[in-house]
């Protein structure tokens, strides 16, 4: 059984778990290009996750601040390129590749920044008064979440908005013979670019360095003459920032959004971070991809069961370990 | 509580006493059909927020999903009354299921995070309250969807029921008082609630009480002493939920109408946490204070500011700010302001103040 | 003039005070050993003059300049290092980068690694490996690499010798000493033996309280001293 173990640990661990997952679905699934589409479905969906919930975890395991005002990052990015993209419906609709990327550069960019500022702004007002008092922590990023939202309602009203995409992400390409939505893997891609800049920087740099110490053990970083209090602010402001970044894309994914999609997003947000081990990056994709997979299939193979699926991956895993998939070390 | 024999104490518990008159005889002193509402809103409240105050001010651990429990006891009651018609027999019957689901619900959550980070708690409650949510619209046959169920009630509670009749076969009137099946629901409900925030009080007083508030104030130190943290927790959190869903059911009985916007939605779950943050964390008093302005709030303050922004329509601004529907915006404004700058609430506040002068 | 000095330093964790009044003087150079026995509140007093607990009252000097209240990261850049009692090392990270990060610059002073590398070899060998593969008293050599990559005029040590082996007690005495001709080592121990062998001044430290100063030499000879302050041959 050791070895057992020992061996899958070499071929990846727990990592494995998103291709079983998928290589079990492809079994019960039969159909090759209803399992493709599924899967990139899946992934795409598992990368925009991972954006909204990476700066979460961070967050949570560099200062043990639990932010459940996140998913308003979420709403305000969505909307905030929603709004962007409808101004520049004009470029959307012209058959310049060009104008078509600008736009939607301009639209995640706006998102992005107003990412970083409300996150400053988040971070200096709001949670910076309740450092290390986790009751009201929850509270106030509680009540935080609840204000958000009502601006959000007064700012944008309540009825659903529709979300142009550009031309250029219109339509489906053929993989194979399976056709698949350029969107979604636009998604995929951008996600996946995105996680790599954020790998290269925890792995590569010496503020990355900082903070994987920092998420360990944060005294330690400070007594080795580092302030991690400043360091955080940098990681909160871009955590929210990414969270903004997952939800333009998500806007444009799903076409039509309302202002309860943050209260949506933060559900699967917080099961994704669960699963995956607060605190770890690499955890979190996994939690997001897993979570994005399963979704997909459980959707196809039983709609009904769609609902309650990512509660029971998070049940299931939690009774696994408690811990979730991959926490970060401690 | 022990802080309550100083004058600000004092003060907190004749302002209890005087709400709980004003419950007792409000059928007689607000003879409208609105201002019973508020009432028995009040009762039902004040069980509800007192079983979470179980949890958060006592025991120190976070709950999202307490409208979850509430709108289990809640549903369990409309369902039976509807499919079995209106009989105290179904009351049973739904108060104890929903007892049931609440409960195994309640332990398979405590298993997988009580355990655990206590943060975890937080988290799991939230997304198992959203999928509550979302079941209860998705089995529309079961639980009437959106617009959920209307039914009758044991016949006793109804309006035209005589509980006692005058010499000309009229219902008869005490001070001007129809004595009907309103007054009676009222009652009910009124008694039904003294009945659970009693149970509470007596848990809170008791030798578990006093362990709860050890573990709330240093968990590692009670674990140390050879208290079984995670059993107590499990075991309050239980009974929290079982009051909650009994509240529930009584809430269920009074309104004859169970929908998602009465028994499980989030605004609910918000106007809890406000109730127990405005009160005061950790004190049944407070917790009779918070719920009783918060409802009165939800239900005259707003009209007041719809009126107010109607008045002031011609100005800039102003009537925009205060629109009806910016409600929840100040709301929570205030809610963050309290756990800033009061933590204790109002009741702890006072009853602080009272201590020192 | 003393390194540091403690003056009737209090700290209080949550609500409990755990230390009553610490007073004393480290001089420059050599080890400074603080006994004690369990619960006696050495770590407080290391974590105290580390700024991880706020003492109050009570202030804490260091080459003169009064520490007190400072945030931790300002009071290791002033020259204090620090090796916690369950080691603090980054498991997530390699040894390489545990020692990267505790350097300033984020790059090596050749000779301070060459010194590292002779004084404990171990660490060379697994350069690479994530530190939380690490046995234990590797572990504790990377700790105390870590405090001497940089060049620190104070080190904290807190009771290096816990759970290892003899022979690495040896080499870590060895090490100490090597340490203490260029900085000076404030050494919480509980094991006398290992304590004494370093040590030129001492203190105890009894319930929160500095109760006995003096040289180590007296210390040793002083058995019934021995036996009030910390009970060892019970």
């Amino acid at each position: 059984m050791e070895q057992l173990n020992k061996t899958l640990e070499r071929f990846g661990g727990v990592n494995l778990l998103p291709v079983a997952v998928a290589l079990v679905a492809f079994v019960l699934i039969g159909a090759p290009s209803s399992w493709v589409t599924l899967t990139v479905a899946g992934l795409a969906m598992g990368m925009m996750i991972f954006l909204m919930a990476s700066g979460l975890s961070l967050v949570f395991g560099l200062m043990d601040v639990l932010n459940f005002g996140h998913s308003a990052f979420v709403s305000f990015g969505a909307f905030v390129a929603a709004s962007v993209l409808g101004w520049l419906a004009g470029w959307l609709g012209s058959d310049s590749v060009f104008l078509n990327a600008a736009a939607i550069l301009l639209a995640f960019t706006a998102a992005i920044l107003f990412g970083l500022i409300a996150g400053w702004f988040f971070e200096t007002v709001v949670i910076k008064p309740v450092y290390n008092d986790h009751l009201r922590q929850i509270l106030i990023t509680m009540g935080a979440l609840i204000v958000s939202e009502q601006i959000i309602l007064a700012v944008w009203g309540g009825t659903p908005m529709s979300v142009p995409r550009p031309q250029f992400l219109e339509g489906s390409v053929l993989i194979g013979d399976v056709a698949n939505e350029v969107y979604r893997l636009f998604a995929f891609v951008l996600g996946l670019i995105v996680y790599l800049a954020l790998y290269v920087t925890l792995n590569r740099t010496r503020i990355g360095l900082l903070v994987r110490a920092g998420v360990e053990n944060r005294e330690m970083v400070e007594a080795l003459g580092f302030r991690i209090d400043r360091l955080f602010i940098g990681v909160f402001m871009a955590g929210s920032a990414l969270a903004a970044m997952g939800g333009a894309m998500w806007a444009g994914y799903e076409t039509l959004i309302t202002p309860a999609l943050g209260a949506e997003m933060m559900i699967v947000v917080f099961i994704v971070v669960i699963i995956g081990g607060l605190g770890s990056v690499e955890g979190t994709l996994l939690g997001a991809i897993m979570v994005g997979l399963v979704a997909n299939y459980v959707g196809f193979l039983a709609p009904k069961l769609a609902l309650a699926s990512n509660m029971l991956l998070m049940m299931a895993i939690l009774l696994w370990r408690p811990n979730g998939l991959r926490p970060a070390v401690k | 509580m022990t802080d309550t024999d100083t004058q600000g104490g004092r003060i907190v518990k004749l302002a209890v006493l005087v709400i709980a008159a004003l419950l007792l005889f409000a059928p007689f002193l607000f003879q409208d059909i609105r201002s019973l509402e508020v009432a028995a809103r009040i009762c039902v409240f004040i069980v509800l927020v007192a079983s979470y105050d179980l949890l958060i001010g006592y025991t120190g651990i976070v709950s999202f999903a307490h409208t979850m429990f509430f709108g289990f006891g809640a549903y369990g009651a409309a369902i039976s009354l509807k499919q079995m018609g209106p009989g105290w027999d179904a009351v049973i019957v739904g108060a104890v299921a929903g007892i049931a689901v609440s409960v195994v619900i309640a332990i398979a959550i405590g298993l997988l995070s009580l355990r655990v980070k206590a943060i975890f708690f937080a988290m799991i409650t939230l997304a198992a309250a959203s999928v509550a949510m979302v079941l209860a619209s998705q089995l529309s046959h079961f639980t009437g969807g959106e617009d959920g169920i209307t039914y009758r009630t044991p016949d006793i509670f109804k309006t035209a029921t005589k509980l006692m009749v005058n010499d000309e076969g009229k219902v008869a009137r005490l001070f001007g008082v129809k004595l009907n099946g309103k007054l009676a629901a009222y009652y009910f409900v009124f008694a039904s609630s003294l009945i659970l925030f009693t149970v509470i009080l007596r848990l809170v007083g008791s030798p578990i009480g006093t362990v709860l508030k050890a573990i709330r104030e240093n968990e590692a130190r009670a674990e140390a002493i050879g208290y079984r943290v995670v059993a107590y927790r499990t075991f309050v959190f239980c009974f929290a939920v079982v009051i909650a869903s009994l509240a529930g059911t009584i809430y269920a009985i009074w309104l004859k109408y169970t929908g998602p916007d009465t028994a499980l939605s989030f605004t609910i779950m918000i106007d809890i946490l406000l109730m127990v943050v405005i009160g005061g964390m950790g004190t049944m008093w407070g917790v009779v204070i918070g719920a009783t302005l918060l409802v009165l709030a939800q239900y005259y303050l707003r009209d007041l500011m719809g009126s107010a922004a109607e008045a002031l329509s011609d100005l800039p601004l102003l009537p925009y700010v205060l629109d009806p529907d910016r409600w929840l915006f100040w709301l929570g404004i205030i809610f963050i302001l309290l756990v800033y700058f009061f933590p204790k609430g109002i009741a702890g506040t006072i009853a602080a103040r009272g201590s020192r002068a | 003039m003393s390194l540091l000095s403690l003056k009737t330093m209090q700290t209080q964790i949550g609500q409990y005070a755990v230390l009553h009044d610490v007073t004393m003087d480290v001089p420059q150079g050599g080890v400074f050993v603080l006994l004690g026995r369990n619960g006696a509140g050495k770590t407080t007093t290391l974590r105290s003059i580390m700024g991880l607990w706020k003492p109050s009252p009570g202030s804490v000097t260091f080459r003169g300049q009064d520490i007190t209240g400072l945030h931790t990261a300002d009071i290791a850049r002033l020259g204090i290092a620090f090796v916690p009692e369950n080691m603090g090392i980054f498991g997530g990270l390699t040894v390489e980068e545990n020692l990267i990060l505790a350097t300033a610059k984020g790059t090596f002073d050749p000779d301070r690694l060459q010194r590292v590398y002779r004084l404990f070899p171990a660490l060379e060998t697994f350069w690479t490996k994530q530190a939380w593969s690490l046995s234990g008293g590797q572990k504790q050599m990377l700790s105390v690499a870590r405090a001497i990559i940089e060049p620190r005029e104070l080190i904290l040590i807190d009771e290096p010798t816990k759970g290892l082996a003899p022979s690495i007690i040896d080499a870590m005495a060895e090490a100490f000493r090597e340490i203490a001709e260029h900085a000076t080592i404030l050494l919480v121990e509980q094991n006398f033996e290992f304590a004494k062998s370093l040590g030129r001044d001492m203190a105890v430290i009894d319930d929160g309280r500095i109760v006995h100063r003096g040289t180590m030499a007296d210390f040793v000879v002083d058995k019934a001293l021995q036996d009030r302050l910390l009970s060892l041959s019970a």
